[in-house]
C-alpha cells in the first residue's frame, strides 16, 4: 500500500514536468470542463432536488414536538445540504459517474497503445491527458456543489411546501436563520478537495492499467472504491481541521 | 542508422532480452524476426525508449539516446515515426485530427500548411475522402494506413512497426509491406519491423535480426535466410509449407 502511495505521489509530480503550451492544455481544460461539469448537470441536479426534499419530510417527521417551530426543518435541511450531502454524497456519485469514466477512458488508451504513442512522439502523456482533468475537475466541481445545494434547498422547499410539512414563508425564514458564511468556505475547501481526490485517483488507476478489457473494468472499479474511500477519510479530517 | 550494444531487459526474474546488439542500417527495412514472446516488441519498445532497458546503449546516428539529456532526447523522438500493432489511433479524434496530431504538438505551422501535409501523407497511403471519419469507422487495414500516415507526416529519419500485418488479410499485409518498402525508400529512413510474418521477412527484409528465447541468433539478409544453417531459426523459417516447399526445391 505504501509503496502504491509512493507511485501515486510521483505520478502527481510527473504531471508538472514536460508540460505543453497553454494554448494546447487551454483546449483540452475546456473539452474536459465540458465532459466533466456539464454533463453532469442533469444528474447532481436530479439527486439534489430528491436529497433535498427526502430530507425536508424526514426531518419533519422526527421533529415531533410541538415547541419546535417549524421553520427549524429548513434550518436543518441547509445545514445537512451545505456541510454534508452537495459536497460529500454527490462527491460519491461523482466517483462513480466521473471518476470510473476517466480511469476507463485512460485505462483504453493505455491497453490500445495510444499513450504509448503520445510517449513516442515526447509528450509526456501523464501531463498532456491527466493535468486538464485535473484542473477541469477542480474547476467544474465546485459548481456543482453550488447547484447541488440550490436544488437540494429547492428540493426540499417544494416538498415541504407543496405537501403541507412548512409555509414557504417559514421555509425561507429557516434558510436564513442563523446563516454562518464560514460554511460557504468549508463547502468550497471540501468540494475542491474531493474533486482532486477523485481526478487524480481515477487517472491514476487508469493510467497504470496493464492487460487487456478485463483490467480497464478492474481499474474503473478500483478508481471508485479508492476514491470513495479517500473521500470518507478527507471529510473527516477536514470536519476536525475546519470545524472541530 | 540506428545501433544498439548489449540490450538486456528483465520482469522480475523473468530474462526478456540478454545483451542484444545490432545496427539498422539508414534506407534500408530491417526486421526484428522470431516466435511470438521472444522479445521483438519489447527490443522495439527498449529503442524507442518506451521501456528503460537494464543494461546497453542505443545511438541514434552516434547520438547516445540512452544517456541524453531531456533536449536531446525531445529532438530525437521528433524524429522517429511509430506505427503500432493496432494503429493505436485517438478514438476521440477523426483520421485528420490524427494525422494532424504530431504537427499541432511539435510544430508551428499554421493550419493550411498542416492540412495540406495530412491530405499529401493521407493520399501517398492510398487514402482519400476519410478525413472526417472516427477510427471506430474504418478496417483495420485503413487504421494502418492512417497509424502509417500520422507516423510519417512529420518527415520522421526513423521508422518503426510494430507486427504492421498482424489481424490483417494477406492480401493488405502486401500492401502495407509494400508501402513502408516504398517509404523506407523515398525517405530514406531507417525502418525498423516487428514481426513474424514469413510473407514480410520474404517481400521487404533487407536486413534481419533474428530473436529466440531473448538472444540474438543470426543477422542476414532474407536471401540467406534459408541457409543460415541455425536450427531455430529453420524451424522458425520452414514452420510455413510454402517455405519448406522453396527450401526442398
Amino acid at each position: 500500500m505504501l509503496k502504491e502511495f509512493g507511485r501515486y505521489v510521483t505520478f502527481l509530480g510527473s504531471l508538472l514536468v514536460r508540460r505543453e503550451s497553454f494554448r494546447t492544455y487551454y483546449h483540452l481544460i475546456i473539452e474536459e470542463c465540458i465532459l466533466i461539469g456539464v454533463n453532469s448537470v442533469v444528474l447532481v441536479a436530479l439527486v439534489s432536488f430528491f436529497m433535498g426534499a427526502v430530507t425536508t419530510v424526514q426531518t419533519a417527521a422526527n421533529l415531533v414536538s410541538s415547541f419546535v417551530p417549524k421553520f427549524v426543518i429548513s434550518q436543518v435541511v441547509r445545514e445537512m445540504t451545505m456541510l454534508e450531502l452537495a459536497p460529500t454524497v454527490i462527491a460519491l456519485i461523482y466517483a462513480g459517474k466521473v471518476g470510473s469514466s476517466m480511469a476507463g477512458g485512460l485505462g483504453s488508451m493505455r491497453i490500445s497503445e495510444q499513450i504509448d504513442a503520445l510517449e513516442v512522439m515526447g509528450i509526456n502523456a501523464s501531463s498532456y491527458l491527466v493535468l486538464p482533468k485535473i484542473i477541469a475537475s477542480i474547476t467544474m466541481y465546485p459548481l456543482l456543489v453550488v447547484l447541488a445545494v440550490a436544488c437540494s434547498l429547492f428540493g426540499g422547499y417544494l416538498i415541504g411546501t407543496t405537501a403541507g410539512i412548512v409555509t414557504p414563508t417559514e421555509f425561507i425564514y429557516g434558510v436564513r436563520y442563523n446563516f454562518n458564511p464560514f460554511y460557504v468556505v468549508v463547502v468550497m475547501v471540501k468540494a475542491s478537495v474531493f474533486s482532486f481526490l477523485v481526478a487524480s485517483i481515477s487517472c491514476f488507476k487508469g493510467f497504470y492499467t496493464s492487460g487487456g478489457a478485463l483490467e480497464v473494468g478492474i481499474s474503473s472499479t478500483q478508481a471508485v472504491t479508492t476514491s470513495v474511500i479517500s473521500i470518507l477519510t478527507a471529510d473527516y479530517l477536514l470536519v476536525q481541521l475546519l470545524l472541530g | 542508422m540506428i545501433k544498439i550494444k548489449n540490450i538486456s531487459k528483465s520482469f522480475g526474474d523473468k530474462q526478456i532480452l540478454d545483451g542484444i546488439s545490432g545496427t539498422f542500417d539508414q534506407g534500408k527495412t530491417n526486421l526484428i524476426i522470431g516466435s511470438s514472446g521472444t522479445g521483438k516488441s519489447v527490443l522495439l519498445k527498449c529503442i524507442v525508449d518506451l521501456i528503460h532497458p537494464d543494461t546497453g546503449t542505443i545511438f541514434y546516428d552516434l547520438r547516445n539516446f540512452s544517456e541524453a539529456d531531456k533536449d536531446l532526447k525531445a529532438e530525437i523522438r521528433r524524429e522517429i515515426g511509430m506505427l503500432f500493432q493496432g494503429g493505436a489511433l485517438f478514438d476521440s479524434k477523426n483520421v485528420e485530427q490524427n494525422v494532424m496530431f504530431p504537427l499541432d504538438i511539435l510544430t508551428k505551422m499554421p493550419l493550411d500548411e498542416k492540412l495540406d501535409r495530412v491530405n499529401f501523407c493521407l493520399h501517398r497511403v492510398g487514402l482519400e475522402n476519410v478525413n472526417r471519419k472516427m477510427p471506430s469507422e474504418l478496417s483495420g487495414g485503413m487504421k494502418k494506413r492512417v497509424g502509417i500516415a500520422r507516423a510519417i507526416v512529420n518527415n520522421p529519419n526513423y521508422l518503426f512497426c510494430d507486427e504492421p500485418n498482424s489481424g490483417l488479410d494477406p492480401q493488405t499485409s502486401i500492401l502495407i509491406d509494400e508501402l513502408i518498402l516504398e517509404i523506407t525508400k523515398e525517405y530514406n529512413t531507417t525502418t525498423i519491423v516487428v514481426t513474424h510474418d514469413m510473407n514480410s521477412v520474404m517481400g521487404i527484409g533487407e536486413s534481419i535480426l533474428f530473436l529466440y528465447k531473448g538472444h540474438k541468433l543470426w543477422e542476414g539478409a532474407n536471401n540467406d535466410i534459408i541457409h543460415s544453417g541455425v536450427k531455430e531459426l529453420d524451424d522458425f523459417v520452414f514452420s510455413n509449407k510454402i517455405m519448406r516447399g522453396m527450401k526442398d526445391r
